[in-house]
């Protein structure tokens, strides 16, 4: 590998790991603040007791998340100075905001987790979790702004090969930003959501201790009746994300579904093998002109092809695979919760919300979304090459020139490695072994409620 | 004042506050690992996580703070910095992390290990000792230039007295302000064996550290001479400012007292002492590669900023303050009543 190809691989590698922690990072907040505020309303200190060991849980990937954002950060200008001098000053607004929205998140979770006992009236300690999530998803926000101008950079005007001119605003709110960070949001919410009902189910389904059973079911109704709704708004945020696609960024929709010839009625290839020399592909399943329906609602659309670009602005062909998996891992989970709900909205099917085998399948919710979020973010980041400000810089123009980029990829590698298995190690041993029920009867011991 | 010597203004005072929340933070860690392997850690450990499980999150923000900002406001330092930066910046990065996890997993977790509170502990003191590189690296003469083609020459690095003085002046300013803070907080905690305990800290780091500062002040006339000359002829004064606060902090100590104001005192030492460093390290942000006025920002951006970071002040300002209020200032919480 020369050292474009490992500062690319680094970068990767960064991102991949800091995207598990920063997605529980903007669902988290809102998943113990439903919690909460439902253990007020009803009173009932299960739900309390539920906010407060998914709150615990917490702490720790938190942990590790601002330890792997702080890295990204700086990794920008020492991997890539180069996109960092020519950029870095047109960026400069959303990525400032960033912090300040991870600041204002930092203060307020502080308090909001060493305060459980502190405040008489407990919806104080509720509203505290507002500004939590307030500043998770505008950090979220923010940040997708910094990615969204990579792909469609806005707001500067070019001279003598420096950007110039620039307007903040225009660069911050580009064109693509809107699409992305509602897609960021929802599909956060889904993950988390799936995440604790996979947990949820899977304590039901080992049932240990038969005293948990009442606080599990609830952990599972609540979070999927929030992982379905928030994969509809995800399934919504990627529909305007391909019509999106399709009218700034073709190139990529069109490298997302092996599209060479331009041409209505696009088929959508689902999966199959492409031979890239002869454009053939094979063993896929094809819905004729359901491209063109998506980018466009009209079957009839002209989708633009492949092969009206130049190639060598054209992403690798392996995306293809990245976007069906990422669809498939969401109409999965959209059919489980669905189903889920079903059985909760019908009188007949309720004794089949609990059943075996619906529980086995929303086991598996929890990591297809997970997995979901990764394909999704290779599919985007790998769908923008080969630039790396789209139009305007290219990746190999970017990567820093300085020796030891190699040993700094095996430290960060080796990193990453003790994190992931330390973290895991830590969260499981945080809850194995530890009755909900224990913690049910310490908040009932201070009163019902806090 | 231009955007320029706001921009500078505002990351040199994040970047001092970073310096004291974290010395606290690292010294902290210190301190546990200490008392830990001595057997004395029933002395200051609940004190120091009283203090600490809190408020460790958002000293890392102080400092993601002050690195975003100066991008934002240098664009072009970037392109040097990153460069050159890429082997001790990404160890700094990895030593940090490490810290930042397993004080978690430590604190959070089922259960205490000793080799999480070594790593925590011990990464505390080596941090210091690498951000403090990077002011080393930007006095000039670690650079070598080939054509675009930038290199760190480390063995010049490594050789320097320089660059080993600023290391150690780190470490021993780490162990002194965190002794000092915890010196004040045992006494508000009224933890009788704390507050000694701390206090013999602070009492023994303060010497070593002025004679480190003055050793450090000699070899930067080697290292960088107008840098030195600028510092001794025109800012001087500032510091002569900052011995007289070490002195009034040390004296406030020897008599036991008021040792908030004592904390004060050292704030205000360690201040004087790093803006006389900065002010007197300007023009240059990279010595001699480049000046504060080569990189700046652009005009609109820069009022964007500025607009943003005074609005972020206005958030930020009170939601410090209540968090102060809660852990710092709330009498029956230091105490450990609440």
């Amino acid at each position: 590998m020369d050292s474009v190809e490992i500062s690319r691989f680094l970068t990767g590698m960064t991102l991949a790991v800091h995207i598990i922690f920063a997605t529980i990072g903007v669902g988290m907040p809102l998943m113990f603040a439903i919690a909460e505020f439902l253990g007020i309303k009803n009173k009932d200190p299960k739900y309390i007791a539920l906010a407060k060991r998914w709150s615990r849980g917490y702490t720790i990937t938190v942990a590790v998340g601002v330890v792997t954002g702080t890295i990204i950060g700086l990794q920008l200008s020492l991997i890539w100075p180069t996109f960092m001098k020519m950029g870095g000053h047109v960026i400069a607004l959303p990525l400032f905001m960033e912090t300040f929205a991870f600041f204002f998140e930092a203060i307020f979770l502080s308090i909001y987790l060493y305060t459980w006992d502190r405040f008489k009236n407990k919806w104080i300690h509720f509203i505290i979790s507002i500004p939590v999530i307030i500043g998770g998803s505008f950090s979220a926000f923010f940040i997708t702004a910094v990615n969204s101008f990579m792909n469609t950079p806005a707001g500067f005007e070019m001279k003598n090969g420096k950007m110039v001119n620039v307007q903040p605003f225009e660069a911050m709110f580009n064109p693509s930003f809107l699409v992305r960070a509602f897609h960021v949001i929802a599909t956060a919410g889904m993950t988390m959501a799936f995440v604790l009902a996979s947990i949820a189910a899977f304590k039901l389904l080992k049932n240990k201790y038969s005293k948990d059973t009442e606080y599990h079911k609830k952990a599972l109704k609540m979070t999927m009746i929030v992982g379905f709704l928030s994969t509809l708004l995800s399934m919504l945020a990627g529909d305007l994300s391909a019509k999106f696609l399709h009218q700034v960024q073709p190139e990529k929709l069109a490298a997302y579904e092996w599209h060479f010839e331009s041409g209505s009625k696009a088929d959508l290839v689902f999966f199959g093998v492409l031979n890239e020399k002869t454009q053939e592909i094979t063993g896929a399943i094809k819905i004729p002109g359901m491209l063109s329906f998506l980018a466009d609602n009209n079957v009839n659309t002209k989708v633009e092809g492949l092969n009206d670009f130049p190639k060598d602005t054209l992403p690798p062909m392996i995306v293809h695979y990245f976007f069906d998996l990422m669809v498939s891992m969401g109409v999965l989970c959209f059919i489980i919760s669905g189903a889920f709900i079903l059985t909760m909205l019908i009188k007949k099917l309720r004794k089949y919300t609990t059943h075996k085998g619906l529980l086995y399948a929303v086991l598996l919710t929890g990591p297809a979304s997970m997995l979901a979020i990764e394909f999704g973010w290779f599919l985007t980041e790998m769908g923008r090459q080969p630039w790396i400000i789209r139009g305007y810089m290219r990746v190999s123009q970017a990567a820093t020139q300085a020796g030891g980029i190699t040993l700094v990829t095996i430290l960060f590698g080796l990193l990453y490695f003790v994190l992931l298995v330390t973290s895991a190690y830590v969260l499981l041993r945080m809850f194995k072994n530890k009755p909900a029920q224990e913690d049910v009867d310490k908040v009932i011991g201070k009163g019902g409620h806090e | 004042m231009d955007y320029t010597s706001i921009g500078i203004t505002v990351l040199w005072t994040f970047l001092f506050l970073y310096i004291i929340v974290a010395l606290i933070d690292f010294g902290a860690g210190f301190f546990t690992l200490h008392s830990k392997l001595t057997g004395e850690e029933k002395k200051i450990n609940h004190l120091v996580e009283r203090y600490l499980n809190p408020v460790w999150e958002v000293t890392n923000v102080f400092f993601v703070f002050f690195f975003v900002g100066f991008v934002g406001f240098f664009p072009a330092s970037a392109l040097y910095l990153g460069t050159v930066l890429l082997v001790p910046g990404s160890i700094a990065l990895i030593l940090i992390s490490v810290r930042g996890s397993f004080y978690a997993f430590e604190h959070y977790g089922q259960d205490t290990k000793l080799p999480w509170i070594f790593l925590y502990g011990l990464t505390g003191l080596l941090i210091p000792a690498s951000l403090a590189t990077v002011l080393t690296i930007s006095e000039g003469g670690y650079i070598t230039e080939h054509g675009s083609h930038l290199d760190l020459d480390w063995l010049q690095l490594l050789l320097s007295p320089y660059a080993w003085a600023v290391v150690f002046l780190a470490i021993v300013s780490v162990l002194y302000i965190s002794s000092g803070f915890l010196t004040y907080y045992a006494s508000k905690a009224k933890d009788k064996v704390a507050y000694h305990f701390m206090r013999q800290w602070f009492m023994f780091w303060g010497p070593p550290m002025i004679i480190i500062s003055l050793f450090v002040f000699l070899s930067l006339r080697i290292q960088n001479s107008d840098h030195f000359y600028n510092a001794v002829t025109n800012y001087w004064w500032m510091f002569a400012i900052s011995f007289v606060f070490f002195l009034i902090a040390g004296v406030l100590n020897l008599m036991k007292k008021y040792h908030g104001l004592a904390f004060i005192m050292v704030i205000l030492q360690m201040g004087f002492a790093f803006y006389g460093y900065g002010l007197s390290k300007l023009p240059y942000l990279l010595y001699p590669y480049i000046k504060l006025s080569d990189s700046s920002v652009n005009d609109s951006m820069g009022l964007a900023l500025v607009i943003v970071f005074v609005l972020g002040l206005l958030l930020l300002i009170p939601s410090l303050i209540l968090l102060l209020r809660l852990f710092v200032f709330d009498k029956e919480y230091v105490e450990g009543k609440k």
